[in-house]
This record gives structure tokens, sequence and C-alpha cells, in this order.
């Protein structure tokens, strides 16, 4: 069972997954795209992306364009290297 | 058992999200065979028009039977270029709305940028030979740089593109040693190739 250990808890929900693999093939992404690739709900994608910005695997944007307030997201180093780790370790499990 | 089951849901997971933001994939094989049918057309009726003449080769300075074919010509390569785009974005456009895909991304500006690129400098490239009058030369030069565009954005969509692109360059590239004969080549490229090649695409991503 010491390879289960190895999974980061972090990256449990389907939701996160969404979120960190977009943004490793992806620059900054925006909200609403986000939100269209997930398929969630508003508050669903703002609780996990908060979740992920605590533990400093992205980065969020909050700006201006004109008078709308627009949220954006990007992977951070740390970020990519957990995913990496966390890929790793999937598929070290299936292999065996 | 279980276990696994869900790690190799996750890992799909993570394959198609990775897939879907990156890639544009809402591009319709009927947009290619739409597309190639009017480059069919388009060349045949140019073929036909231009029979009679018997394009003297002189070198690279090819007649085309004075400057009304020329406009004849042109009109009708610009108004199938039109006709064509507008095929290829009515299938694609519908293809994303029935697989619920946005088609104003990141992805969708970073592959029309990464198309015009190549396009643009084959458009003066092509302005510049019409105006030495380098006619044989067209038909090589818009496959060769239509070619080109192809393999550029094959990273941003199905990567089976580039291989259309090849194609299309391998046909420019023996077009410009075949001068005369561009029109024949042309309407390969832009109308069989397209059509043979939108049905595969059809077929494999339905």
């Amino acid at each position: 069972m010491s390879l289960i250990s190895g999974l980061n808890k972090e990256f449990e929900s389907r939701v996160r997954l969404g979120i960190m693999s977009v943004l490793m093939v992806n620059d900054w992404v925006d909200f609403t795209e986000m939100k269209d690739l997930l398929q969630v709900t508003d508050g669903n994608l703002a609780s996990h992306s908060t979740a992920l910005e605590k533990k400093e695997y992205i980065e969020i944007k909050k700006e201006f364009v004109g008078k709308k307030p627009r949220t954006s997201y990007k992977i951070t180093e740390a970020g990519k290297l957990a995913f990496q780790q966390h890929l790793a370790f999937l598929e070290k499990i299936m292999r065996q | 058992m279980i276990m696994n089951q869900k790690i190799s849901d996750d890992l799909a997971h993570i394959r198609s999200m990775m897939e879907r933001s990156s890639r544009f994939l809402s591009l319709s094989g009927l947009s290619g065979i739409g597309a190639g049918i009017v480059g069919l057309v388009a060349g045949l009726t140019a073929i036909y028009l231009t029979r009679g003449s018997d394009m003297p080769v002189e070198k690279v300075r090819m007649s085309v039977g004075g400057g009304i074919m020329l406009q004849i010509l042109i009109l009708l390569g610009a108004s199938a270029l039109l006709l064509a785009i507008f095929c290829g974005c009515y299938f694609t456009v519908r293809k994303s709305k029935k697989l619920g895909l946005q088609i104003w991304t990141a992805t969708t500006k970073k592959i029309l940028v990464q198309l015009a690129i190549p396009l643009a400098v084959g458009g003066i490239f092509v302005l510049a030979l019409l105006q030495y009058n380098l006619y044989g030369l067209i038909a090589g030069t818009t496959l060769i740089f239509y070619g080109l565009a192809l393999v550029n954005a094959e990273k941003y969509t199905y990567s089976d593109i580039k291989y259309l692109g090849f194609l299309e360059i391998i046909l420019g590239c023996l077009s410009l040693f075949f001068i005369g004969k561009g029109l024949i080549f042309w309407t390969i490229g832009f109308g069989v190739l397209h059509i043979v090649y939108g049905i595969i695409l059809y077929r494999k991503y339905k």
C-alpha cells in the first residue's frame, strides 16, 4: 500500500485533476473557458481553484476588462512538479 | 481492482482535458469535402475556360490568353476561396455546436495565427508574381504556402492535417517544374486532396 500513499490528496477530485490538466498544456486560461472545458458550476470551479491556489499549485489573476472582472489561472512551477509526480504515481500503479 | 479502474479513468480524464483544451477539435471532415468540391468545380471551370489558349511557355512567363482571361481567372479564384472558407467555417461551427465546444477560444486564436502567417506571406508572394506576369508559378506557390500553413497549424488541431500539408507542398513543388499545367495541379491539390482528406477525417472523427 506504500504506493498509494504517494498519491497527492489534493488531486483526488475530478475538478482539480481537470484544472491541473488544462493548465499543464496552456498558459493563462480564463474562468469562463475553464468552466466550459470542465463543465462545472461557477461555485464548484471557484472553490477548487482557491484550494489549489492555497497549495500554491496555481496562480489566480483578477483583472478588469472594461467594467467586467476577469479571473484567469496559470500553473506554478510547484504545481507542475506536483502534478508530474502525481501522474508518475498513477502510471506506476497501473503498471503493477 | 476498483482502484485500478479509478486510476485508469483519471488518466483518461487527464488526457481528454489536455486535448480538449489545447487542440481545436471542432474541425469537421465535411468542411474539407465542401471546400474540396468548391475547389474542384472552380479548377475544372478554369481548365475549361482556358482550353482554347495553348498556354505557350516562355520559360516562366506564361500567357493565359490576355488581360480579360486573367481577370476572369482571378475573379474565379477569389470567389472560390471565399466560398471554400465559408464551407469550411459553416461545417466546423456546426460540429462544435453539436459537440458543445466553445468556438472562440485561445486555441482557436492560436490556430488562426499559425495558419495566417504562411498564408499572408504566400499572398504577398503571389501579388509579386502577378506584378511581374509570372503566372506560371502561381498555382505551385499557392499550393506550397497553403501546405506550409497546414503543417504549421498541426499542433493545434487533429495532427492528421500535417499529412495533407505535406502532400500540398509536394504537389506545389512538382507543379513548379511543369509550368503550363498549373491549373491541373491546383485542381488536384485544392479539389481532389481536400475531398479525399475530408472523407478520411469525417470517418475517423465522426
